[in-house]
């Protein structure tokens, strides 16, 4: 049960986005930009930095849609994203994906954690300024989107089933479209 | 020295926007909704958890900008940016503003932090659903400016002329991007 009244009782962000139609519009827009629209990044890429750092803030909601979304797309699967939640040194990805979750995770501690090494190290492996950025910009803006679903409590499903809807959904059409848990319109 | 390649002539948070209009498109339109949209709290006091949160995260340009946007705003003044930087509990503000300070606190902490009994105590105070809602939602909102900021050490200036101007410009143009892109603030003085 959410701390507030969200209507129609929906689970997990989306029911708290409806208290605040205003905001959920930017933040759709803000999660379609970094997570969908042009990057040098892949799509299954971000949502893995994406669940990375919502397991690392034990946001469940979170870690799983976006883990689910991930393996939804092209290069991921759900043994992978499993794979990076338990440790992403050890997990079969890029070195320079690697490089990125390690400037993630401290990004996830806090901005002033992340060290000129880090940087170096990831520049080293062949990230872009670009990459750096939306690794630094993804990682950050989950650290908003965990506290705002677990500072709300929101209605955190416990089901696989649930989660693939929302992965399956959200990989086939990006953030900008009616959540497949809304009631159509009568 | 920022971590990436960033305008010279621009400082903090906004060499950042400047460098990916994508993205900055909707976290200036998040921000403006959250911090000038419509809402029953004033825009000082809403500047005033961005500022606490800022502090806590120990973020001095966000802590600054937002400080210096308090001051600027009806009903704000230096006295409570001060007091809520030293001591959050004997802050001269409203028994509703403590609660609300207290549950943005916890936010800085984690999600996980907050429990059912602060948004309760919220209320008690006299806090509705929607402040309670908007209070979480800027708080999380600083934790990622913060980082976004000093996760890519965006250059902070030491001068406070410059967090003078960019308070003045925060509180009356706002937060939307501008139609001709970044400029520099004018400062009296060094920059």
């Amino acid at each position: 049960m959410p701390y507030i009244a969200t209507p129609d009782n929906i689970p997990g962000i989306r029911g708290l986005m409806n208290v605040r139609p205003d905001a959920a519009l930017a933040l759709d827009a803000l999660v379609q930009a970094l997570l969908v629209n042009e990057s040098p990044l892949t799509r299954g890429e971000r949502e893995l930095i994406a669940s990375f750092v919502s397991h690392r803030n034990d946001c469940t909601f979170c870690k799983t849609s976006h883990g689910a979304i991930a393996a939804h797309l092209p290069g991921v699967n759900q043994q992978l994203v499993q794979d990076v939640w338990r440790d992403h040194t050890a997990a079969p990805i890029s070195d320079k994906l690697r490089s990125l979750l390690d400037i993630a995770a401290k990004v996830q501690q806090s901005g002033r954690a992340v060290t000129e090494g880090d940087i170096a190290a990831a520049r080293a492996l062949g990230a872009s300024d670009l990459e750096i950025h939306d690794t630094v910009l993804i990682a950050a803006t989950f650290c908003m989107f965990n506290r705002y679903v677990d500072g709300l409590g929101a209605t955190t499903p416990d089901t696989q089933e649930f989660y693939d809807l929302i992965g399956r959904q959200r990989a086939a059409e990006g953030y900008l479209t009616t959540s497949v848990l809304m009631k159509p319109a009568p | 020295m920022p971590h990436i390649g960033l305008r010279p002539d621009l400082f903090g948070i906004t060499s950042l926007l400047a460098y990916r209009p994508e993205t900055a498109a909707a976290l200036c339109q998040l921000t403006q909704v959250l911090l000038r949209g419509p809402s029953s709290m004033t825009e000082a006091e809403r500047e005033l958890i961005a500022t606490y949160v800022s502090q806590r995260n120990d973020c001095a340009f966000c802590a600054a900008a937002h400080g210096s946007a308090v001051c600027h705003l009806p009903g704000g003044d230096a006295a409570q940016v001060e007091a809520v930087r030293r001591d959050t509990g004997s802050a001269p503000l409203s028994d509703k503003m403590h609660a609300l300070l207290r549950l943005a606190g916890k936010v800085q902490q984690g999600g996980r932090a907050v429990s059912a009994d602060d948004a309760a105590h919220a209320r008690a105070a006299g806090a509705s659903d929607v402040e309670i809602h908007d209070t979480v939602l800027i708080a999380a909102l600083f934790c990622l400016y913060n980082r976004y900021v000093d996760g890519l050490a965006a250059r902070t200036p030491d001068d406070p002329a410059y967090y003078e101007a960019l308070g003045q410009r925060i509180t009356t143009r706002g937060y939307s991007m501008p139609p001709n892109g970044y400029q520099p603030l004018h400062v009296n003085g060094s920059h």
